[in-house]
């Protein structure tokens, strides 16, 4: 009968071994359900660099293209929307885009590798609405820029944020570099520089 | 804590509930292993709705994109794989389970008198289980999964006058189609998982009211101490749920056997023809229903009559819910029954094994002529049953359970 | 009695084991050849993933298989996918198809040419090995070839050049039966025998062999891409489950001293 006695250290030990063993084996199980929820091969085949021609866009236009399913604007400024861009910096909250998302190449006064062409993720960094694109200087936005419709948040011609609108940052610019005069590929940036 | 404790106590029975079917849940002390299979059911009923939802997320439930979205699942949803397999795995051991579970309540007679609704709800469970299984099966669209539900649905055709549209009505089209998926899809992720989930509930209830078997058939309420506990129970928790746990976790061990070295299991779990697009114009050169219909399809085959054949196979399996009835001995557990009982439950047993075999085999005339003698053999055992129980010659039921420890 | 019912639910065990094992010996027939390919060869997979590429890509396509999984998984570079692999596709992460269309497939073949991306799944290596050393000469065929595994098959012998021509050897065998009254009759069929070599190869029979294994070793790679890892991980699985069920056993006997 003495092997019948109970011993309460080990039956502690026992338990608590049990438990983190089964705890862990729990947490190693959960994992591969919750890396299941990333983005798959397919998304991220989809999710690939795109190439866009930006021979065709006219000065002072825009276009469009699809990247990872979001919008990105190619906008070519002409000289004078250029020139009003210093002015504007007294409206911003991050002229310098020191607390924005852009590659190292893009946080200079144009935002861009080729300040004739600006190219941004047309996504509003309040809640993801798609800003309009208004060229035109108007009423507050004496520059042209972009306004959410919204929540009203309004950026420059750069894709700098005003003050005193909800969006917190500057509109973010993609990775992107020129592989010809009229071709940019967006969403790689291997090999590019400021 | 034990504020917000009783905070919910006052509105809701926690403690009154964790008492009754945990802490103070009390079972006979000398339940062997084959009372743990509705522990494992439970675990692969879980099993099967945690990856099932993360399969649905990926899942495309239409004739165009099905096939594909399944090796999507296996090949760029990142660990989708496993998943996929331990629910297809899942499935075909969720009914090796169930039938040990079934095969233990004949062994130990627990469907008997208390427990009669115990074992009616559990045959509902099982109905509705297999009616989840036939519908899981067509999801893949495979060459496998076409054909078998076309074989099935077409079943009820064997329904005099009405049988045709009947077929229609279930598949929704003229043929097993893109409709047909869908509506199969809806069934087996919504409707029945929720109607299981209710069941497996009162299947508890039911059971815990009464109070579980035991290896020797004795009533231990009949026997309690001055506390009122019965002298031969020991509460479900620590006794049991520390039993339960070590068999689980060996479940588990051949379970991860399975899914990370045989998952096809040989072409049984996931059968090599199901690897191919489903074809409408073109059969498999050998079709057979997943293992765990075979012995029923066997029984089905036997019959050279399509209006017959079905409706014995359906017999087959609605046999089952007269057990309670059909057994007139007095005593429960096998241990304690005469050699008429051991014989036939071991004639049944060999049936069914043999059924299933042959069910998945193409058919020959040796093969239909086996179909045919076994088909009577299982249904001798239930209708003789009456009989052969009577006439039994048992062994006195000692007084308390048996226990070594 | 509890170690009988235990007894008996192993022996239940090994019954459910056994049948898969014998469901899949009663069928098939006796010409079946072992591809003996193995998927922890790379090099074989990466010669497998070439020939591939010369010998079924411009028919057969695998559309569920990314360029880029293979590149990782068989340790080929982006580089070497491009130039060597990639002649119907222009990025890595595309899918392997097929150079010739469905219509063109119908057209010159009467079928369109199955997708191998699962064809490894359906059939299995050992089908597939045979089925590829199968062809031979018939004139009467469409095309001048057929294939003793796959009677009729509108697949050409795509081999011809390493291979040779070869043609069926058959010899005379008495089979058994019964006719439509259940009567026990004799009946002679023609059986293959062995194939014997009409015209020379460019390869040694051997080194075919090897070829036509490497392409096995591929489909069969192709068809399950994450077969090798998963075995692997199965053993630290199982390993751990084994740690886990040991302090849970003990737990457990600990805890029954209590029971009397």
């Amino acid at each position: 009968m003495s092997d019948d006695k109970v011993d309460t250290g080990r039956r502690h030990f026992l338990s608590v071994a049990t438990t983190v063993t089964g705890v862990i084996g729990a947490a190693a199980a959960a994992t591969p359900f919750i890396l299941s929820l990333k983005p798959s091969a397919r998304t991220q085949a989809l999710g690939a660099p795109v190439e866009a021609d930006i021979s065709k866009l006219e000065v002072g236009a825009r276009m469009i293209v699809e990247w990872r399913g979001k919008p990105v604007w190619i906008i070519r400024r002409s000289p004078e929307m250029l020139k009003a861009l210093p002015a504007m910096d007294k409206y911003l909250r991050d002229p310098g885009s020191e607390e924005s998302d852009q590659p190292s190449y893009a946080q200079n006064a144009d935002r861009a590798i080729n300040s004739e062409f600006l190219v941004l993720i047309g996504v509003c960094t309040h809640l993801g609405c798609s800003p309009e694109f208004r060229p035109v200087p108007e009423a507050e936005l004496s520059g042209g820029g972009f306004l959410c419709a919204c929540h009203g948040s309004k950026f420059d011609l750069s894709g700098r944020v005003y003050k005193g609108v909800p969006a917190p940052k500057n509109l973010p610019v993609p990775a992107y570099r020129f592989i010809g005069p009229n071709n940019i590929l967006i969403g790689d940036d291997t090999g590019a520089s400021a | 804590m034990s504020g917000l404790n009783t905070w919910i106590n006052k509105r809701f029975p926690l403690d009154k509930m964790m008492k009754e079917h945990v802490t103070e849940y009390y079972a006979s002390k000398n339940l062997n292993i084959w009372y743990a299979f509705g522990v494992l059911a439970l675990v692969l009923f879980v099993n099967q709705i945690v990856t099932g939802i993360f399969l649905t997320m990926n899942y495309k439930p239409s004739a165009a994109e099905a096939f594909a979205s399944v090796e999507y699942i296996m090949r760029d949803v990142e660990w989708g794989w496993l998943i996929r397999y331990m629910h297809s795995t899942g499935a075909s051991l969720f009914f090796v389970v169930i039938y040990l579970h079934m095969f233990r309540a004949m062994m130990y007679g627990s469907y008997k008198a208390p427990r009669e609704l115990v074992w009616i709800v559990g045959m509902v469970i099982y109905l509705v289980l297999m009616a989840e299984a036939f519908f899981g099966y067509l999801l893949p669209w495979g060459q496998m999964s076409y054909w078998g539900a076309n074989v099935i649905t077409e079943l009820f055709g064997a329904i005099p006058v009405i049988g045709s549209d009947i077929v229609e009505l279930v598949r929704g089209d003229f043929v097993i189609s893109d409709v047909t998926l869908n509506r199969f899809f809806a069934f087996h992720v919504i409707a029945l998982p929720l109607v299981l989930a209710l069941l497996v509930v009162v299947h508890i209830l039911a059971l815990h009211e009464v109070g579980s078997n035991n290896p020797d058939g004795i009533e231990i309420k009949e026997n309690k101490d001055a506390n009122g506990n019965p002298v031969d129970g020991i509460t479900f928790s620590p006794y049991f749920t520390s039993k339960d746990a070590v068999i689980t976790i060996g479940f588990l061990i051949i379970f991860a056997a399975i899914i990370f070295f045989a998952p096809t299991f040989g072409g049984l779990f996931l059968e090599p023809a199901n690897f191919e697009p489903a074809n409408n114009l073109k059969t498999p050169e050998h079709i057979a229903p997943v293992w765990y219909f075979t012995p029923f399809y066997a029984i089905l085959r036997a019959v050279p009559s399509k209006g017959l054949g079905a409706l014995l196979m359906g017999l087959a399996i609605l046999v089952l819910f007269f057990l309670p009835w059909l057994d007139k001995a007095q005593v429960k557990s096998v241990k304690y029954r005469g050699y008429y009982y051991k014989g036939a439950l071991a004639l049944f047993v060999i049936s069914f094994v043999v059924l299933g075999y042959l069910g998945l085999q193409t058919p020959t005339p040796v093969g239909t002529l086996m179909s045919r003698i076994f088909s009577v053999i299982y249904f001798a055992f239930f209708l003789l049953m009456p009989i052969y129980t009577k006439l039994d010659k048992n062994k006195p039921v000692p007084e308390r359970v048996t226990f070594e420890h | 009695m509890l170690k009988i019912s235990k007894l008996r639910l192993i022996s239940l065990f090994c019954l459910m084991l056994a049948v898969p094992s014998m469901a899949f010996a009663a069928g098939g027939s006796a010409y079946m050849l072992k591809a003996k390919n193995d998927l922890n060869n790379t090099e074989s997979l990466q010669r497998g993933a070439k020939y591939y590429v010369n010998y079924c890509a411009s028919c057969h396509s695998a559309k569920y298989v990314r360029y880029s999984r293979v590149g990782a998984d068989l340790e080929i570079s982006d580089d070497e996918l491009v130039n060597n692999l990639m002649f119907n596709a222009s990025k890595p992460f595309e899918t392997m198809q097929a150079s010739m269309s469905t219509d063109d497939a119908l057209r010159w073949f009467g079928a369109p040419a199955p997708d191998l991306s699962l064809i490894s799944r359906s059939r299995n290596p050992d089908w597939l090995y045979t089925y590829l050393k199968s062809f031979y000469k018939d004139s009467s065929r469409p095309l001048g070839s057929n294939n003793i595994l796959l009677p009729g098959a509108s697949m050409p012998n795509v081999f011809w050049e390493i291979q040779g021509e070869q043609t069926p050897i058959f010899h005379n065998v008495e089979v058994s039966g019964t006719d439509e009254n259940g009567n026990e009759i004799m009946r002679t069929v023609e059986e293959f025998s062995h194939f014997a070599t009409v015209t020379e190869g460019s390869l040694e029979p051997k080194e075919f062999d090897l070829v036509v294994r490497d392409i096995v070793n591929f489909l069969d790679y192709i068809g399950e891409p994450v077969k090798v890892k998963r075995k692997k991980m199965g053993v630290w699985v199982i390993l751990y489950l084994l740690i886990l069920f040991g302090f849970a056993y003990f737990l457990k006997k600990e805890i029954w001293k209590d029971v009397h």
